[in-house]
């Protein structure tokens, strides 16, 4: 069974976000690189379907980035991951959703899989819009927000995350899914692991190897940013300065009546 | 005298850089939302070291052959100053942990590193180390405690006092009188705790560290067979020495931890909280403090990470550990004062983090060879014994 992970590589979720407006992208200098938060959940499942199958299951990164943040991506390696192919190619600066996905699954059709998983959302553009997008291009059936996998006899067997509850879906491999952040807390990498991680293979695949030449970056892109605005500013609110604890609970309760909120 | 041409090399490695930032995250989702409680309440986290230990950070300095990753000193104190960056404390306890298990590999014979080693590693048992007394502390040479020939073995008597990671220990690196008086007539013993006779009298109540376990040991008439022996009969005291050197490289590193958290927590709140109409870090009375804190923070890392390297090496110099572990703690103690006094009033309340890295900072000038015994240990190498 080959699994394979999409991973991307993006800046630190707990540090300051900045966009720079003269690109109209996020700032990724200076900043610390991590794996995309939601995608260790789509690992940490990957690994877990491959602890659960055995065999000669085996664990593939998938990411699409500048090499120069080849060292980032050890990470997922030291968690468990068998190996890693790398996307990287400057010409894939600045692609849209379409773009992004388009040159994604034309690697991933090189690579080959038998089930990909995929983090639900990113933590930089938060478009949710890949995964879809993704499946589309490759041809396979897409099941998506899943907290639980199970393989048996070429089907899969999956629990997708409902407002109300849980779907239980089946379907055939090869399958993209998306995972929820209720299929199990990623693992910690261990220090044998990162210790182990360097002796690993990170292959390399650049835009001609998987022939995207005209599609991909702001020229092959579908869509185009044209401004954005940062969100404004709160009001400075309404203070009350009540007589008494009960005059103050009053005034709380008529202005959340006043809102609809209670 | 320092090694110039080799210092001059020291990097930091990807593995390394990993290892930290894997306790960085560590520390942040297994500690961070707990640490305000647990250093109110004097609570020792023990659940905490058999996480550390399934991921093998407690056997981070353990050889490969021993179940350990052998990642060395360089990754070691990259582990505890990111732990100490959010609690001083159980930087501690891995530091003595990992010091003691240095101490077996180094002086143990063969059946007592491969009785401890994978224990100490992967094995969830803690190691604790009791060498002071109520006589003697940096004067480490005129302990009292003492350990008889019975038979093969030996029968141990005395009262330890401060040992770290004592109640929860699984095996201390114990130092016994075995010959005449000072340093020559001092041995090690590796005792398992839950032997007869062997008893927590108490534990310590402290300013800071309060993660970390502190406990009087009672021994009284403890017999232990001939493997409880680390080293040879009047090696204990230079043993004991020697895991000290490495150890000290652990509390440089807890210092610098703790200097690192003073300096996020400073620079956070000089850009947010206002006076006279503007950020206080606008005003140079506190951009200056900052900048020094910076300063000394750099200086301290480098002399930490440095010692490490030339441990790692094989060449350690146990001038420049206590350089290190002399410099960063009075740094950590400095700034840590200086952090306070940035926060103001809020910085006096437990509110905020500071005043515990202002009770935490403390010790790290105190144990495993105060600022004193670290300046005698440096001058000494300059002046020789005169």
């Amino acid at each position: 069974m080959k699994i394979v992970v999409t991973v991307k590589l993006v800046p630190d979720p707990n540090g300051e976000k900045k966009l720079d407006p003269a690109t109209k992208r996020l700032v990724r200098t200076g900043v610390e690189t991590v794996i995309n938060p939601y995608d260790e959940y789509a690992l940490e499942a990957a690994l877990q379907l491959k602890e659960r199958i055995g065999g000669d299951s085996t664990v593939t990164v998938f990411c699409m980035s500048p090499e120069s943040l080849k060292e980032s991506l050890r990470k997922a390696l030291a968690m468990g991951a068998d190996g890693a192919v790398m996307l990287s190619d400057s010409s894939l600066e600045g692609s849209d959703v379409w773009a992004s996905a388009h040159a994604m699954s034309l690697a991933l059709k090189r690579i080959g899989f038998d089930i990909l998983i995929v983090g639900g959302l990113t933590d930089d553009g938060s478009t949710g819009a890949v995964p879809g997008a993704l499946a589309e291009f490759l041809g396979v059936p897409c099941l998506t927000n899943v907290r639980k996998i199970e393989i048996a006899d070429g089907k899969v067997r999956v629990e997708r995350e409902t407002d109300g509850g849980y779907q239980e879906v089946t379907g055939s491999l090869p399958m993209l899914v998306t995972t929820a952040l209720t299929i199990g807390e990623p693992r910690y990498p261990s220090l044998k692991g990162i210790m182990g991680a360097k002796k690993k293979p990170i292959d390399m695949l650049s835009v001609a190897d998987i022939g995207a030449a005209d599609t991909v970056g702001s020229a092959g892109s579908k869509t185009e940013l044209l401004s954005f605005a940062p969100p404004p500013a709160r009001g400075a609110g309404q203070i009350v300065t009540p007589e008494d604890p009960a005059a103050g609970a009053a005034a709380i309760l008529a202005f959340l009546k006043d809102k609809k909120l209670v | 005298m320092t090694d110039r041409s080799a210092a001059a090399r020291f990097e930091i490695t990807d593995e390394q850089r990993q290892i930290a930032a894997l306790a960085r995250e560590f520390a942040q989702k297994e500690i961070a939302p707990h640490i305000a409680a647990w250093d109110r309440e004097h609570y020792f986290p023990r659940s905490l070291y058999t996480k550390m230990d399934a991921i093998g950070l407690m056997g981070v300095l353990v050889d490969e052959r021993y179940g350990g990753v052998g990642a060395g000193y360089g990754a070691y104190a990259l582990a505890v100053e990111e732990l100490a960056r959010v609690d001083a404390g159980s930087a501690v306890t891995l530091s003595v942990h990992a010091m003691i298990g240095a101490a077996i590999a180094k002086l143990g014979n063969e059946l007592q590193r491969q009785e401890w080693l994978p224990r100490l590693s992967g094995g969830d048992t803690i190691a604790g180390f009791a060498l002071t007394e109520s006589d003697a502390g940096s004067d480490a040479g005129g302990i009292r405690s003492t350990a008889t020939r019975r038979g093969d073995g030996f029968v141990l008597r005395g009262r330890k006092q401060w040992c770290t990671n004592g109640t929860h220990a699984g095996v201390v690196m114990a130092m016994f009188r075995t010959g005449g008086v000072g340093p020559k007539g001092v041995s090690a013993f590796l005792v398992d705790p839950k032997t007869p006779g062997v008893s927590v009298e108490r534990e310590t109540e402290k300013l800071g560290i309060r993660t970390s376990n502190t406990c009087d040991l009672a021994f009284d008439d403890v017999y232990v067979g001939p493997e409880a022996l680390l080293g040879g009969e009047g090696e204990g005291f230079g043993g004991a020495m020697t895991a000290l050197q490495g150890g000290r490289i652990g509390i440089a590193a807890q210092a610098v931890g703790i200097l690192a958290a003073c300096l996020d927590a400073s620079v956070k709140f000089a850009q947010e909280r206002m006076a006279f109409g503007k950020p206080i870090g606008a005003y140079e009375g506190v951009s200056f403090k900052i900048a020094r804190m910076a300063t000394d923070l750099e200086a301290a890392r480098l002399l930490v990470y440095r010692a490490a390297a030339l441990a790692d090496a094989g060449t350690p110099s146990p001038t420049l550990a206590s350089q290190a572990k002399f410099f960063a703690s009075t740094a950590a103690r400095t700034h840590a004062s200086e952090a306070l006094q940035i926060h103001g009033g809020y910085g006096f309340t437990t509110e905020f983090p500071v005043e515990r890295y202002y009770r935490d900072a403390k010790i790290t000038e105190i144990y495993e060879g105060t600022s004193e015994i670290q300046q005698i240990i440096i001058a000494r190498s300059f002046l020789g014994r005169l």
